[in-house]
């Protein structure tokens, strides 16, 4: 499925996915606002303009496999999902709660449209990395895509996987770093410092491409790139705000693992039914 | 319970290390499921997964020295219907991985393979670092995970080819010394399955890897005494066969636990939390008590760590005395 959305369309799926993450965080009381507003609008375009996938049947062999690494903003995939007709949206009220499908960090076997289970920071691209080598010695030719946090760069995982995929030249492999140059403690740059990022990459034997990760048709573009590129792995360093369209959730760091309560919350929506039709032009 | 007879004559025992065992496993599964797949981290010829290598070069994938990634890039080899085994020296693979053991593989239930190398003090002479003394405990804990603990080179065969086919996680640890062969090829094996290696009404023996040959020999010593030991095989240290182990300690009313592990959490745990709560009877634990290992012989280490025939027999005496005041109490 690739709904092929032009930007106008792109920005409203993304004013409704805020919404629904926002909604979502406050009903459960608790989760990751600001790395899952951070990350919207990427995986607003891998959704409806990148996979290829069937949300009515999650399992089909030949789908493109996104790996979610950072695993915490699960709210911000849930809303896709969801959008995507993986399950029911009234399942979204159900995140964090006894008994519901929507676990506080992904569970692949309770949700649908989730590849793997994950909330341990630094693990998703080995797990990406396996998969494309299997995919590879399967001989099929599906795309793998793992989203990572900038602060979760620092797991010496990560870096091994990257040479890994390096080494082993996964083309069909797309590492995207969410760098929205937050973490928990502070600025990823004074809490330990991720940079030169690009070069790091590069050294690793990967393609770098850099973007600003809200221009949704500047993210599409990269992912096309992504695809094109033949020899090597590519990562797209996706430049972000964290908390991105919420005034009060922008670039803090007290946003990254709090809930808004109810009166927060209508701020937000506020907020956000304002930015329609200004940011769809 | 099932019983197997080993026709053992204890004069004339050939000796294998058990890593060969799992090396030909591997092998053997290779042929049979061409799904199967092995992950190398540099130490791939003392893991005996060269010879897996040797045979199917395009299902060898090199990863280096990085066992978390070494782990975690077979979780996503798993996902696309491959087999992976993961072979790494014990201390590093369950230890330094764990938490990707845990979240990636267990808490998913992927179809990953571990293979833990050097298990037990019996590595020898390159010392504490590098003998993996509490994997039993660490795998065991994790809910999805199975852990198998083969008696010798055979049972590790039979236990890798058993792990290739069933789904989910598995631990399977084996040693690098030679050990006594005490089952042959046509010794039966079920994963979950203990049995009784020689039979007795005083006490049961249960022991795992090389401890079960030290318990027969130990039983051996004791029917000089009069003292008629039950032994078993206790290889699957999850699922435990509670059946027989209940059985084991209903019959004779006493039980000795040996193993080349930590006892905290290790095997002997995972039988007496059984046992507390539904066949209560008195228990004495052969293993390493809270101590790391050192450099060394590994006779000479086996022997100052306490886990040799004459411990398992010291134990044995022990408990007897726990058993004959705990009946003098009820009298
Ligand atoms: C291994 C591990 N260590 C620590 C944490 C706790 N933790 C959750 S989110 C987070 C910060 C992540 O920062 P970043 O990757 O930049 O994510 P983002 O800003 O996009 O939310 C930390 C330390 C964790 N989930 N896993």
């Amino acid at each position: 499925m690739r709904s092929n959305l032009n930007e106008e369309q792109l920005l409203e799926k993304s004013r409704w996915l805020r919404i629904n993450i926002l909604k979502m965080l406050s009903k459960a009381g608790s989760g990751h606002p600001g790395g899952s507003l951070s990350a919207i609008d990427i995986l607003g375009v891998l959704y409806n303009n990148v996979l290829q996938h069937d949300p009515e049947n999650p399992h089909w062999k030949e789908r493109d496999r996104l790996i979610l690494s950072k695993g915490h903003i699960c709210p911000a995939l849930y809303a896709v999902l969801a959008d995507c007709g993986y399950f029911h949206e009234d399942e979204l009220n159900g995140l964090r709660k006894y008994g519901s499908m929507l676990q506080g960090h992904p569970c692949m076997n309770k949700t649908p449209g989730v590849e793997v289970s994950g909330g341990s920071l630094g693990q998703g691209l080995s797990i990406a990395t396996g998969i494309a080598l299997g995919g590879r010695m399967n001989q099929e030719d599906f795309r793998v895509y793992c989203l990572m946090g900038d602060g979760e760069i620092q797991e010496g995982q990560i870096w091994e996987a990257a040479m890994a995929a390096g080494h082993y030249k996964l083309d069909h492999l797309c590492g995207i770093v969410d760098y929205n140059g937050m973490q928990i403690d502070g600025a990823v740059d004074e809490v330990m410092t991720i940079n030169p990022c690009k070069d790091k990459w590069l050294a690793f034997n990967w393609n770098v491409i850099e973007v600003d990760g809200h221009d949704v048709l500047k993210v599409e573009e990269a992912f096309k790139q992504a695809e094109a590129h033949k020899g090597k792995p590519t990562v797209i360093i996706a430049n972000t705000v964290k908390g991105k369209g919420v005034s009060f959730m922008e670039n803090s760091a007290a946003w990254h693992g709090a809930a808004p309560n109810h009166a927060q919350l209508e701020e937000a929506l506020t907020g956000l039914e304002i930015k329609r039709g200004v940011d769809t032009k | 319970m099932r019983m197997v007879d080993l026709k053992l004559d204890f004069n004339n025992i050939q000796k294998k290390p058990t890593r060969d065992g799992y090396g030909e496993g591997l092998v053997e599964s290779g042929a049979k499921n061409p799904n199967v797949v092995a992950l190398g981290a540099d130490i791939t010829a003392s893991v005996r997964v060269d010879w897996f290598r040797d045979q199917y070069l395009d299902r060898f994938i090199s990863i280096g020295i990085a066992e978390q990634n070494q782990v975690g890039i077979a979780a996503g080899l798993s996902l696309t219907g491959k087999v992976p085994f993961v072979t790494n020296y014990g201390v590093f693979l369950a230890g330094r991985a764990w938490d990707q053991i845990r979240t990636t593989v267990c808490y998913a239930n992927l179809n990953v393979k571990l293979g833990g190398a050097h298990g037990g003090i019996s590595v020898g002479p390159d010392g504490a670092t590098h003998q993996a003394l509490e994997e039993i405990s660490i795998m065991r804990c994790l809910p999805n995970m199975k852990v198998v603990v083969p008696a010798d080179s055979n049972e590790t065969k039979k236990a890798t080819l058993a792990a290739a086919e069933i789904y989910g996680p598995v631990y399977i640890r084996f040693g690098r010394e030679k050990v006594p062969s005490i089952t042959n090829e046509d010794t039966p094996f079920e994963l979950g399955e203990a049995y009784c290696v020689r039979e007795g009404t005083d006490v049961a023996i249960i022991a795992c890897g090389v401890m079960v040959y030290e318990s027969l020999v130990a039983a051996e010593e004791l029917a000089k005494e009069g003292i008629r030991a039950m032994v078993i095989n206790n290889h699957t240290v999850k699922p435990l066969d509670a059946k027989t182990l209940i059985e084991a300690a209903r019959v004779t009313g006493a039980v000795v636990t040996a193993e080349e592990h930590q006892v905290a959490g290790g095997m002997g745990s995972a039988v007496l939390e059984l046992l507390a709560q539904s066949c209560p009877v008195p228990a004495k634990m052969v293993g390493v008590y809270d101590r790391f290992g050192e450099s060394g012989d590994p006779d000479v280490l086996m022997k100052e760590f306490g886990l040799t025939s004459v411990n398992v027999a010291d134990a044995v005496r022990e408990v007897l005395k726990m058993k004959k005041n705990a009946v003098n109490r009820e009298e």
